[in-house]
Protein backbone atom coordinates (compact mmCIF):
# COMPACT_ATOMS: atom_id res chain seq x y z
CA UNK A 1 0.00 0.00 0.00
CA UNK A 2 1.60 3.21 -1.08
CA UNK A 3 1.60 6.10 1.33
CA UNK A 4 0.05 8.59 -1.06
CA UNK A 5 -3.03 6.50 -1.71
CA UNK A 6 -4.64 6.48 1.69
CA UNK A 7 -8.03 4.90 2.40
CA UNK A 8 -9.23 8.29 3.61
CA UNK A 9 -9.62 9.48 0.03
CA UNK A 10 -11.91 6.55 -0.63
CA UNK A 11 -14.03 7.39 2.42
CA UNK A 12 -14.24 11.06 1.54
CA UNK A 13 -17.36 10.83 -0.68
CA UNK A 14 -19.23 8.94 2.03
CA UNK A 15 -18.19 11.52 4.61
CA UNK A 16 -19.23 14.34 2.29
CA UNK A 17 -22.77 12.93 2.22
CA UNK A 18 -23.10 11.55 5.72
CA UNK A 19 -21.65 14.39 7.79
CA UNK A 20 -24.03 17.12 6.57
CA UNK A 21 -27.08 14.89 6.06
CA UNK A 22 -26.84 12.39 8.91
CA UNK A 23 -24.43 13.48 11.65
CA UNK A 24 -25.30 17.17 11.57
CA UNK A 25 -29.09 16.52 11.73
CA UNK A 26 -28.59 14.33 14.82
CA UNK A 27 -26.72 17.19 16.46
CA UNK A 28 -29.42 19.60 15.33
CA UNK A 29 -32.15 17.35 16.73
CA UNK A 30 -30.52 17.60 20.13
CA UNK A 31 -30.14 21.35 19.74
CA UNK A 32 -33.75 21.96 18.66
CA UNK A 33 -34.95 19.86 21.60
CA UNK A 34 -33.41 22.55 23.84
CA UNK A 35 -35.15 25.41 22.04
CA UNK A 36 -38.51 27.05 22.35
CA UNK A 37 -39.26 26.49 18.68
CA UNK A 38 -42.91 26.61 17.68
CA UNK A 39 -44.83 27.76 14.64
CA UNK A 40 -44.63 31.41 15.76
CA UNK A 41 -40.82 31.25 15.91
CA UNK A 42 -40.52 29.37 12.62
CA UNK A 43 -42.54 31.96 10.74
CA UNK A 44 -40.46 34.70 12.38
CA UNK A 45 -43.15 36.25 14.58
CA UNK A 46 -41.26 35.59 17.80
CA UNK A 47 -37.59 35.15 18.67
CA UNK A 48 -36.30 31.63 19.24
CA UNK A 49 -35.18 31.09 22.83
CA UNK A 50 -32.86 28.57 24.41
CA UNK A 51 -34.82 26.81 27.15
CA UNK A 52 -32.46 24.07 28.28
CA UNK A 53 -34.34 21.01 29.44
CA UNK A 54 -37.75 22.71 29.57
CA UNK A 55 -39.11 20.61 26.69
CA UNK A 56 -38.04 17.43 28.45
CA UNK A 57 -39.52 18.59 31.75
CA UNK A 58 -42.79 19.36 29.99
CA UNK A 59 -42.65 16.02 28.19
CA UNK A 60 -41.97 13.88 31.24
CA UNK A 61 -44.65 15.75 33.17
CA UNK A 62 -47.18 15.08 30.43
CA UNK A 63 -49.49 12.17 31.08
CA UNK A 64 -49.81 11.59 27.33
CA UNK A 65 -46.07 10.94 27.01
CA UNK A 66 -46.24 7.99 29.39
CA UNK A 67 -49.35 6.61 27.76
CA UNK A 68 -47.80 6.91 24.26
CA UNK A 69 -44.55 5.39 25.50
CA UNK A 70 -46.50 2.52 27.03
CA UNK A 71 -48.50 2.03 23.83
CA UNK A 72 -45.30 2.04 21.77
CA UNK A 73 -43.65 -0.60 23.94
CA UNK A 74 -46.72 -2.85 24.09
CA UNK A 75 -47.40 -2.47 20.35
CA UNK A 76 -43.77 -3.20 19.43
CA UNK A 77 -43.61 -6.16 21.82
CA UNK A 78 -46.83 -7.65 20.44
CA UNK A 79 -45.60 -7.20 16.86
CA UNK A 80 -42.22 -8.76 17.66
CA UNK A 81 -43.78 -11.77 19.41
CA UNK A 82 -46.32 -12.34 16.64
CA UNK A 83 -43.68 -11.89 13.91
CA UNK A 84 -41.38 -14.39 15.60
CA UNK A 85 -44.11 -16.94 16.23
CA UNK A 86 -45.36 -16.77 12.64
CA UNK A 87 -41.87 -16.57 11.11
CA UNK A 88 -40.40 -19.40 13.18
CA UNK A 89 -43.50 -21.58 12.80
CA UNK A 90 -43.45 -21.23 9.02
CA UNK A 91 -39.68 -21.76 8.87
CA UNK A 92 -40.18 -25.13 10.58
CA UNK A 93 -43.15 -25.88 8.33
CA UNK A 94 -40.95 -25.19 5.26
CA UNK A 95 -38.62 -27.99 6.30
CA UNK A 96 -41.48 -30.49 6.37
CA UNK A 97 -43.09 -29.90 2.97
CA UNK A 98 -42.48 -30.91 -0.62
CA UNK A 99 -40.82 -28.75 -3.21
CA UNK A 100 -43.92 -27.18 -4.75
CA UNK A 101 -45.62 -26.08 -1.49
CA UNK A 102 -42.26 -24.72 -0.33
CA UNK A 103 -41.85 -22.69 -3.51
CA UNK A 104 -45.39 -21.36 -3.22
CA UNK A 105 -44.99 -20.30 0.40
CA UNK A 106 -41.56 -18.76 -0.26
CA UNK A 107 -42.87 -16.76 -3.20
CA UNK A 108 -45.93 -15.57 -1.27
CA UNK A 109 -43.78 -14.49 1.67
CA UNK A 110 -41.31 -12.80 -0.68
CA UNK A 111 -44.15 -10.88 -2.27
CA UNK A 112 -45.51 -9.72 1.10
CA UNK A 113 -42.01 -8.62 2.04
CA UNK A 114 -41.60 -6.68 -1.18
CA UNK A 115 -44.87 -4.77 -1.08
CA UNK A 116 -44.14 -1.13 -0.16
CA UNK A 117 -45.41 -0.18 3.30
CA UNK A 118 -47.78 2.33 1.80
CA UNK A 119 -49.38 -0.02 -0.73
CA UNK A 120 -49.62 -2.74 1.91
CA UNK A 121 -51.41 -0.27 4.18
CA UNK A 122 -53.87 0.82 1.51
CA UNK A 123 -54.73 -2.77 0.54
CA UNK A 124 -55.43 -3.79 4.12
CA UNK A 125 -57.43 -0.60 4.62
CA UNK A 126 -59.53 -1.57 1.63
CA UNK A 127 -59.98 -5.14 2.92
CA UNK A 128 -61.16 -3.78 6.28
CA UNK A 129 -63.04 -0.77 4.94
CA UNK A 130 -66.21 0.06 6.88
CA UNK A 131 -68.63 0.06 3.97
CA UNK A 132 -66.91 -1.61 1.02
CA UNK A 133 -64.43 -3.92 2.74
CA UNK A 134 -64.38 -7.61 1.89
CA UNK A 135 -63.93 -8.62 5.53
CA UNK A 136 -67.09 -6.91 6.74
CA UNK A 137 -69.05 -8.39 3.83
CA UNK A 138 -67.80 -11.93 4.34
CA UNK A 139 -68.21 -11.85 8.11
CA UNK A 140 -71.56 -10.03 7.77
CA UNK A 141 -70.43 -7.39 10.24
CA UNK A 142 -72.39 -4.61 8.59
CA UNK A 143 -70.68 -1.24 8.73
CA UNK A 144 -68.20 -2.15 11.43
CA UNK A 145 -65.43 0.44 11.74
CA UNK A 146 -62.14 -1.29 12.52
CA UNK A 147 -60.21 1.88 13.30
CA UNK A 148 -62.79 3.38 15.65
CA UNK A 149 -61.81 1.26 18.64
CA UNK A 150 -58.25 1.73 19.90
CA UNK A 151 -57.50 -1.97 20.27
CA UNK A 152 -58.88 -3.15 16.94
CA UNK A 153 -57.08 -0.29 15.20
CA UNK A 154 -53.77 -1.29 16.80
CA UNK A 155 -54.49 -4.95 16.02
CA UNK A 156 -55.17 -4.14 12.36
CA UNK A 157 -51.97 -2.10 12.00
CA UNK A 158 -50.09 -4.83 13.87
CA UNK A 159 -51.39 -7.45 11.45
CA UNK A 160 -50.03 -5.45 8.52
CA UNK A 161 -46.68 -4.99 10.26
CA UNK A 162 -46.44 -8.73 10.93
CA UNK A 163 -47.47 -9.51 7.36
CA UNK A 164 -44.67 -7.23 6.14
CA UNK A 165 -41.99 -8.47 8.47
CA UNK A 166 -42.46 -12.20 9.14
CA UNK A 167 -40.84 -13.15 5.79
CA UNK A 168 -37.48 -11.83 6.96
CA UNK A 169 -37.70 -14.02 10.08
CA UNK A 170 -38.92 -17.00 8.10
CA UNK A 171 -36.23 -16.80 5.40
CA UNK A 172 -33.43 -16.24 7.90
CA UNK A 173 -34.47 -19.00 10.30
CA UNK A 174 -35.19 -21.44 7.47
CA UNK A 175 -31.67 -20.91 6.17
CA UNK A 176 -30.42 -21.49 9.71
CA UNK A 177 -32.41 -24.70 10.18
CA UNK A 178 -31.27 -26.02 6.80
CA UNK A 179 -27.69 -25.52 7.94
CA UNK A 180 -28.21 -27.82 10.96
CA UNK A 181 -26.71 -31.23 10.10
CA UNK A 182 -29.51 -33.66 9.31
CA UNK A 183 -27.94 -36.32 11.52
CA UNK A 184 -28.60 -34.22 14.63
CA UNK A 185 -32.33 -34.03 13.93
CA UNK A 186 -32.45 -37.70 12.90
CA UNK A 187 -30.79 -38.74 16.15
CA UNK A 188 -33.43 -36.76 18.04
CA UNK A 189 -36.20 -38.42 16.05
CA UNK A 190 -34.76 -41.86 16.80
CA UNK A 191 -34.69 -40.95 20.48
CA UNK A 192 -38.39 -40.31 20.17
CA UNK A 193 -38.45 -36.51 20.26
CA UNK A 194 -41.53 -35.05 18.57
CA UNK A 195 -41.48 -31.96 16.34
CA UNK A 196 -42.29 -29.70 19.29
CA UNK A 197 -39.48 -31.01 21.49
CA UNK A 198 -37.04 -31.14 18.58
CA UNK A 199 -37.77 -27.48 17.94
CA UNK A 200 -37.31 -26.27 21.52
CA UNK A 201 -34.50 -28.56 22.63
CA UNK A 202 -32.40 -28.81 19.48
CA UNK A 203 -33.14 -26.08 16.97
CA UNK A 204 -33.56 -23.19 19.39
CA UNK A 205 -30.24 -23.75 21.21
CA UNK A 206 -28.34 -24.18 17.94
CA UNK A 207 -30.03 -21.18 16.31
CA UNK A 208 -29.62 -18.98 19.38
CA UNK A 209 -27.24 -16.43 17.80
CA UNK A 210 -29.39 -16.18 14.69
CA UNK A 211 -32.53 -15.85 16.82
CA UNK A 212 -30.95 -13.06 18.83
CA UNK A 213 -30.17 -11.13 15.66
CA UNK A 214 -33.69 -11.64 14.31
CA UNK A 215 -35.28 -10.62 17.63
CA UNK A 216 -33.31 -7.42 18.02
CA UNK A 217 -33.68 -6.51 14.37
CA UNK A 218 -37.45 -6.96 14.77
CA UNK A 219 -37.52 -4.88 17.96
CA UNK A 220 -35.79 -2.03 16.15
CA UNK A 221 -38.17 -2.17 13.16
CA UNK A 222 -41.35 -2.52 15.15
CA UNK A 223 -40.37 0.24 17.53
CA UNK A 224 -40.04 2.56 14.54
CA UNK A 225 -43.20 1.66 12.63
CA UNK A 226 -44.37 4.86 10.99
CA UNK A 227 -46.02 4.59 7.59
CA UNK A 228 -48.57 1.93 8.53
CA UNK A 229 -49.79 3.82 11.60
CA UNK A 230 -49.68 7.20 9.91
CA UNK A 231 -51.64 6.07 6.87
CA UNK A 232 -54.03 3.50 8.34
CA UNK A 233 -55.13 5.49 11.39
CA UNK A 234 -54.99 8.85 9.58
CA UNK A 235 -52.04 10.20 11.56
CA UNK A 236 -52.46 8.49 14.93
CA UNK A 237 -56.09 7.56 15.30
CA UNK A 238 -59.12 9.27 16.79
CA UNK A 239 -57.93 11.78 19.40
CA UNK A 240 -54.43 10.35 19.04
CA UNK A 241 -55.42 6.96 20.49
CA UNK A 242 -53.07 5.08 18.15
CA UNK A 243 -50.01 7.29 18.49
CA UNK A 244 -46.59 5.76 18.99
CA UNK A 245 -43.49 7.80 19.88
CA UNK A 246 -42.34 8.08 16.27
CA UNK A 247 -45.65 9.26 14.89
CA UNK A 248 -46.21 11.52 17.90
CA UNK A 249 -42.83 13.23 17.43
CA UNK A 250 -43.67 13.84 13.79
CA UNK A 251 -47.16 15.12 14.54
CA UNK A 252 -45.99 17.41 17.35
CA UNK A 253 -43.51 18.98 14.94
CA UNK A 254 -45.32 19.10 11.62
CA UNK A 255 -49.00 19.09 12.60
CA UNK A 256 -48.96 21.00 15.91
CA UNK A 257 -45.94 23.18 15.08
CA UNK A 258 -44.21 22.18 18.33
CA UNK A 259 -40.78 21.57 16.81
CA UNK A 260 -38.91 21.75 20.11
CA UNK A 261 -41.18 19.27 21.84
CA UNK A 262 -41.20 16.98 18.78
CA UNK A 263 -37.39 16.96 18.79
CA UNK A 264 -37.37 16.08 22.49
CA UNK A 265 -39.57 13.06 21.73
CA UNK A 266 -37.21 12.22 18.87
CA UNK A 267 -34.25 12.31 21.25
CA UNK A 268 -36.04 9.90 23.60
CA UNK A 269 -36.48 7.54 20.63
CA UNK A 270 -32.83 7.99 19.74
CA UNK A 271 -31.68 7.00 23.22
CA UNK A 272 -33.98 3.96 23.42
CA UNK A 273 -32.88 2.70 20.00
CA UNK A 274 -29.22 3.31 20.83
CA UNK A 275 -29.54 1.05 23.86
CA UNK A 276 -31.20 -1.67 21.78
CA UNK A 277 -28.52 -1.25 19.11
CA UNK A 278 -25.71 -1.65 21.63
CA UNK A 279 -27.34 -4.91 22.75
CA UNK A 280 -27.43 -5.91 19.08
CA UNK A 281 -23.74 -5.16 18.65
CA UNK A 282 -22.89 -7.26 21.67
CA UNK A 283 -24.88 -10.14 20.20
CA UNK A 284 -23.14 -9.79 16.84
CA UNK A 285 -19.75 -9.84 18.55
CA UNK A 286 -20.71 -12.97 20.46
CA UNK A 287 -21.97 -14.74 17.39
CA UNK A 288 -18.52 -14.14 15.96
CA UNK A 289 -19.25 -11.82 13.07
CA UNK A 290 -15.83 -10.31 12.35
CA UNK A 291 -15.84 -6.54 12.18
CA UNK B 1 -42.48 -41.99 1.63
CA UNK B 2 -43.61 -39.82 4.53
CA UNK B 3 -47.24 -38.77 4.75
CA UNK B 4 -46.75 -35.08 4.02
CA UNK B 5 -50.34 -34.31 3.22
CA UNK B 6 -51.03 -32.23 6.33
CA UNK B 7 -47.95 -29.98 6.20
CA UNK B 8 -48.22 -29.63 2.44
CA UNK B 9 -51.86 -28.57 2.61
CA UNK B 10 -51.11 -26.20 5.48
CA UNK B 11 -48.22 -24.60 3.57
CA UNK B 12 -50.37 -24.04 0.49
CA UNK B 13 -53.19 -22.56 2.57
CA UNK B 14 -50.80 -20.20 4.34
CA UNK B 15 -49.27 -19.22 1.01
CA UNK B 16 -52.70 -18.34 -0.33
CA UNK B 17 -53.56 -16.36 2.82
CA UNK B 18 -50.26 -14.44 2.69
CA UNK B 19 -50.61 -13.67 -1.00
CA UNK B 20 -54.31 -12.87 -0.74
CA UNK B 21 -54.03 -9.13 -0.02
CA UNK B 22 -51.77 -8.75 -3.05
CA UNK B 23 -54.09 -10.76 -5.27
CA UNK B 24 -57.04 -8.76 -3.96
CA UNK B 25 -55.19 -5.54 -4.75
CA UNK B 26 -54.64 -6.62 -8.37
CA UNK B 27 -58.15 -8.01 -8.79
CA UNK B 28 -59.76 -4.85 -7.38
CA UNK B 29 -57.61 -2.74 -9.65
CA UNK B 30 -58.38 -4.80 -12.73
CA UNK B 31 -61.13 -2.96 -14.53
CA UNK B 32 -58.82 -1.23 -16.99
CA UNK B 33 -60.69 2.01 -16.43
CA UNK B 34 -59.04 2.27 -13.01
CA UNK B 35 -55.57 2.24 -14.53
CA UNK B 36 -56.64 4.69 -17.20
CA UNK B 37 -58.08 7.04 -14.59
CA UNK B 38 -54.92 6.78 -12.51
CA UNK B 39 -52.58 7.33 -15.41
CA UNK B 40 -54.39 10.23 -17.00
CA UNK B 41 -56.59 12.16 -14.63
CA UNK B 42 -54.27 12.71 -11.71
CA UNK B 43 -50.86 13.11 -13.34
CA UNK B 44 -49.82 9.75 -12.00
CA UNK B 45 -47.44 9.15 -14.91
CA UNK B 46 -45.52 12.27 -13.88
CA UNK B 47 -45.27 11.06 -10.26
CA UNK B 48 -44.17 7.66 -11.47
CA UNK B 49 -41.43 9.31 -13.55
CA UNK B 50 -40.39 11.42 -10.54
CA UNK B 51 -40.09 8.32 -8.38
CA UNK B 52 -38.03 6.57 -11.06
CA UNK B 53 -35.67 9.52 -11.45
CA UNK B 54 -35.14 9.90 -7.69
CA UNK B 55 -34.60 6.17 -7.21
CA UNK B 56 -32.13 5.91 -10.14
CA UNK B 57 -30.02 8.84 -8.97
CA UNK B 58 -29.97 7.41 -5.43
CA UNK B 59 -28.99 3.96 -6.73
CA UNK B 60 -26.08 5.29 -8.79
CA UNK B 61 -24.77 7.76 -6.20
CA UNK B 62 -25.16 5.42 -3.27
CA UNK B 63 -23.69 2.46 -5.20
CA UNK B 64 -20.56 4.28 -6.31
CA UNK B 65 -19.91 5.88 -2.93
CA UNK B 66 -20.55 2.59 -1.13
CA UNK B 67 -18.13 0.80 -3.47
CA UNK B 68 -15.32 3.25 -2.69
CA UNK B 69 -15.97 3.12 1.05
CA UNK B 70 -16.16 -0.67 1.03
CA UNK B 71 -12.76 -0.84 -0.66
CA UNK B 72 -11.32 1.45 2.01
CA UNK B 73 -12.82 -0.65 4.80
CA UNK B 74 -11.75 -4.05 3.48
CA UNK B 75 -8.48 -3.46 1.65
CA UNK B 76 -6.81 -1.15 4.14
CA UNK B 77 -6.03 -1.31 7.79
CA UNK B 78 -6.12 2.01 9.54
CA UNK B 79 -6.72 3.40 12.96
CA UNK B 80 -10.44 3.93 13.25
CA UNK B 81 -11.50 1.21 10.82
CA UNK B 82 -13.51 -0.84 13.32
CA UNK B 83 -15.00 2.28 14.88
CA UNK B 84 -16.20 3.47 11.47
CA UNK B 85 -17.70 0.06 10.72
CA UNK B 86 -19.59 0.03 14.02
CA UNK B 87 -20.84 3.55 13.36
CA UNK B 88 -22.24 2.43 9.99
CA UNK B 89 -24.05 -0.37 11.78
CA UNK B 90 -25.45 1.97 14.44
CA UNK B 91 -26.54 4.41 11.75
CA UNK B 92 -28.81 1.75 10.25
CA UNK B 93 -30.82 1.71 13.46
CA UNK B 94 -31.26 5.46 13.88
CA UNK B 95 -34.86 6.70 14.10
CA UNK B 96 -34.80 8.45 10.76
CA UNK B 97 -38.38 9.63 11.32
CA UNK B 98 -37.21 11.93 14.11
CA UNK B 99 -34.48 13.36 11.89
CA UNK B 100 -37.12 14.77 9.57
CA UNK B 101 -37.40 17.74 11.94
CA UNK B 102 -33.81 19.02 11.63
CA UNK B 103 -33.65 17.94 7.97
CA UNK B 104 -36.76 19.95 7.20
CA UNK B 105 -35.04 23.10 8.50
CA UNK B 106 -31.76 22.21 6.78
CA UNK B 107 -33.45 21.71 3.42
CA UNK B 108 -35.54 24.84 3.92
CA UNK B 109 -32.47 26.94 4.67
CA UNK B 110 -30.84 25.60 1.53
CA UNK B 111 -33.93 26.71 -0.39
CA UNK B 112 -34.38 23.13 -1.56
CA UNK B 113 -37.87 22.42 -0.25
CA UNK B 114 -40.20 21.04 -2.92
CA UNK B 115 -37.32 19.82 -5.10
CA UNK B 116 -36.62 16.27 -6.18
CA UNK B 117 -32.96 17.01 -5.43
CA UNK B 118 -33.70 17.19 -1.71
CA UNK B 119 -35.18 13.68 -1.84
CA UNK B 120 -32.16 12.38 -3.77
CA UNK B 121 -29.78 13.80 -1.18
CA UNK B 122 -31.52 12.46 1.93
CA UNK B 123 -32.11 9.03 0.41
CA UNK B 124 -28.50 8.75 -0.67
CA UNK B 125 -27.48 9.57 2.89
CA UNK B 126 -29.89 7.12 4.51
CA UNK B 127 -29.19 4.21 2.15
CA UNK B 128 -25.40 4.57 2.43
CA UNK B 129 -24.75 2.91 5.81
CA UNK B 130 -26.51 -0.27 4.74
CA UNK B 131 -25.09 -0.17 1.21
CA UNK B 132 -21.55 0.16 2.56
CA UNK B 133 -22.16 -2.68 5.01
CA UNK B 134 -23.43 -4.92 2.23
CA UNK B 135 -20.76 -3.95 -0.35
CA UNK B 136 -18.09 -4.65 2.23
CA UNK B 137 -19.00 -8.33 2.11
CA UNK B 138 -18.82 -8.47 -1.67
CA UNK B 139 -15.47 -6.66 -1.89
CA UNK B 140 -14.02 -8.89 0.83
CA UNK B 141 -15.03 -11.94 -1.21
CA UNK B 142 -12.72 -10.95 -4.09
CA UNK B 143 -9.24 -12.48 -3.61
CA UNK B 144 -6.59 -9.82 -3.04
CA UNK B 145 -4.21 -11.78 -5.28
CA UNK B 146 -6.06 -10.61 -8.39
CA UNK B 147 -5.34 -6.98 -7.53
CA UNK B 148 -1.77 -7.78 -6.61
CA UNK B 149 -1.25 -9.47 -9.97
CA UNK B 150 -2.61 -6.39 -11.72
CA UNK B 151 -0.31 -4.19 -9.64
CA UNK B 152 2.68 -6.33 -10.68
CA UNK B 153 1.68 -5.78 -14.30
CA UNK B 154 2.09 -2.08 -13.62
CA UNK B 155 -1.53 -1.03 -13.31
CA UNK B 156 -2.12 2.08 -11.24
CA UNK B 157 -4.34 1.98 -8.14
CA UNK B 158 -7.11 3.82 -9.92
CA UNK B 159 -6.96 1.43 -12.86
CA UNK B 160 -7.13 -1.54 -10.51
CA UNK B 161 -10.10 -0.02 -8.77
CA UNK B 162 -12.15 0.55 -11.92
CA UNK B 163 -10.83 -2.03 -14.37
CA UNK B 164 -10.23 -4.98 -12.05
CA UNK B 165 -12.18 -4.72 -8.82
CA UNK B 166 -15.27 -2.93 -10.06
CA UNK B 167 -16.26 -5.55 -12.69
CA UNK B 168 -15.69 -8.32 -10.15
CA UNK B 169 -18.06 -6.86 -7.56
CA UNK B 170 -20.64 -5.77 -10.14
CA UNK B 171 -23.12 -8.55 -9.18
CA UNK B 172 -22.86 -7.50 -5.54
CA UNK B 173 -23.32 -3.91 -6.55
CA UNK B 174 -26.48 -4.90 -8.39
CA UNK B 175 -27.87 -6.61 -5.28
CA UNK B 176 -26.98 -3.59 -3.13
CA UNK B 177 -28.59 -1.30 -5.67
CA UNK B 178 -31.87 -3.14 -5.38
CA UNK B 179 -31.98 -2.38 -1.67
CA UNK B 180 -31.19 1.28 -2.27
CA UNK B 181 -33.81 1.38 -4.99
CA UNK B 182 -36.47 -0.08 -2.72
CA UNK B 183 -35.68 2.35 0.11
CA UNK B 184 -35.93 5.35 -2.18
CA UNK B 185 -38.93 4.00 -4.07
CA UNK B 186 -40.97 3.10 -0.97
CA UNK B 187 -40.27 6.30 0.90
CA UNK B 188 -43.36 8.00 2.21
CA UNK B 189 -41.87 9.99 5.07
CA UNK B 190 -39.53 12.37 3.29
CA UNK B 191 -41.80 12.80 0.30
CA UNK B 192 -44.45 13.89 2.79
CA UNK B 193 -42.11 16.20 4.69
CA UNK B 194 -39.96 17.84 2.04
CA UNK B 195 -42.35 18.15 -0.91
CA UNK B 196 -45.01 20.31 0.68
CA UNK B 197 -46.57 22.38 -2.05
CA UNK B 198 -45.03 21.62 -5.45
CA UNK B 199 -47.45 18.99 -6.75
CA UNK B 200 -45.40 18.55 -9.91
CA UNK B 201 -42.53 17.21 -7.82
CA UNK B 202 -44.64 14.70 -5.91
CA UNK B 203 -43.55 11.07 -5.86
CA UNK B 204 -45.70 7.94 -5.96
CA UNK B 205 -46.46 7.28 -2.28
CA UNK B 206 -48.11 10.66 -1.89
CA UNK B 207 -49.82 10.48 -5.24
CA UNK B 208 -51.54 7.40 -3.87
CA UNK B 209 -53.15 9.48 -1.16
CA UNK B 210 -54.76 11.76 -3.75
CA UNK B 211 -57.44 9.13 -4.27
CA UNK B 212 -58.42 9.18 -0.61
CA UNK B 213 -61.30 11.61 -0.52
CA UNK B 214 -63.31 12.82 2.43
CA UNK B 215 -66.66 11.82 0.92
CA UNK B 216 -65.74 8.54 -0.72
CA UNK B 217 -62.39 6.91 -1.35
CA UNK B 218 -61.76 5.91 -4.96
CA UNK B 219 -60.73 2.37 -4.06
CA UNK B 220 -60.44 1.16 -7.65
CA UNK B 221 -57.92 3.89 -8.39
CA UNK B 222 -56.12 3.41 -5.07
CA UNK B 223 -55.67 -0.29 -5.80
CA UNK B 224 -54.55 0.41 -9.37
CA UNK B 225 -52.01 2.96 -8.12
CA UNK B 226 -50.83 0.58 -5.38
CA UNK B 227 -50.40 -2.15 -7.97
CA UNK B 228 -48.36 0.11 -10.24
CA UNK B 229 -46.21 1.06 -7.30
CA UNK B 230 -45.68 -2.54 -6.19
CA UNK B 231 -44.75 -4.12 -9.53
CA UNK B 232 -41.22 -2.68 -9.87
CA UNK B 233 -40.35 -3.64 -6.30
CA UNK B 234 -41.70 -7.17 -6.76
CA UNK B 235 -39.58 -7.65 -9.87
CA UNK B 236 -36.43 -6.39 -8.18
CA UNK B 237 -37.12 -8.45 -5.08
CA UNK B 238 -37.37 -11.66 -7.06
CA UNK B 239 -34.10 -10.76 -8.78
CA UNK B 240 -32.16 -10.63 -5.50
CA UNK B 241 -34.01 -13.43 -3.75
CA UNK B 242 -30.84 -15.29 -2.95
CA UNK B 243 -29.14 -12.34 -1.26
CA UNK B 244 -32.03 -11.64 1.07
CA UNK B 245 -31.02 -13.76 4.02
CA UNK B 246 -27.36 -12.74 3.83
CA UNK B 247 -27.95 -9.02 3.71
CA UNK B 248 -29.84 -8.90 7.03
CA UNK B 249 -32.50 -6.96 5.23
CA UNK B 250 -32.05 -3.85 7.34
CA UNK B 251 -32.71 -1.42 4.54
CA UNK B 252 -35.89 -2.88 3.28
CA UNK B 253 -38.50 -1.73 5.74
CA UNK B 254 -39.17 1.77 6.89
Amino acid sequence: MTRRFTPLWLLLPAAAVLVPLFVYPIWQLGLISALDLRQAQVSGGQPTRYVGFANYVALFGDEQFWSVLGATVVFAAACVLATLAVGAGLAVLLTKVGRLPRLLLSLAAMAAWAVPAISGSTVWMFLFDTNLGLVNQVLRLGAYNWTYDRMTAFALVGAVVVWHSFPFVMVTLYAGIEAIPGSVLEAAAIDGAGAWRAFWQIMVPILRPLLAIVVIQSIIWDFKVFTQIYVMTAGGGIAGQNLTLNVWAYQQAFAAGEYGLGSAIGMVMMVILLVVTLLYLRTLRRSGDPL
Amino acid sequence: MKPRLVPNTLAVLVAVAVAFPILWMVVSALPVGNFRRVLTVENFALYFANSVVVALVVVIASGLIAFLSAVALTRFNFRFRTTILVLFLIAQMAPIEALTIPLFFLVRDLGALNTLGSLMLVHTAFTLPFAIWMMRGFVAAVPVEIEEAAALDGASRLTILYRVLFPLVAPGLAATSVFSFITAWNDFLFARTLIISATDNQTLPLALLIFFKPDENDWGAIMAASTLMTIPVLIFFLLVRRHLSTGLGGAVKD
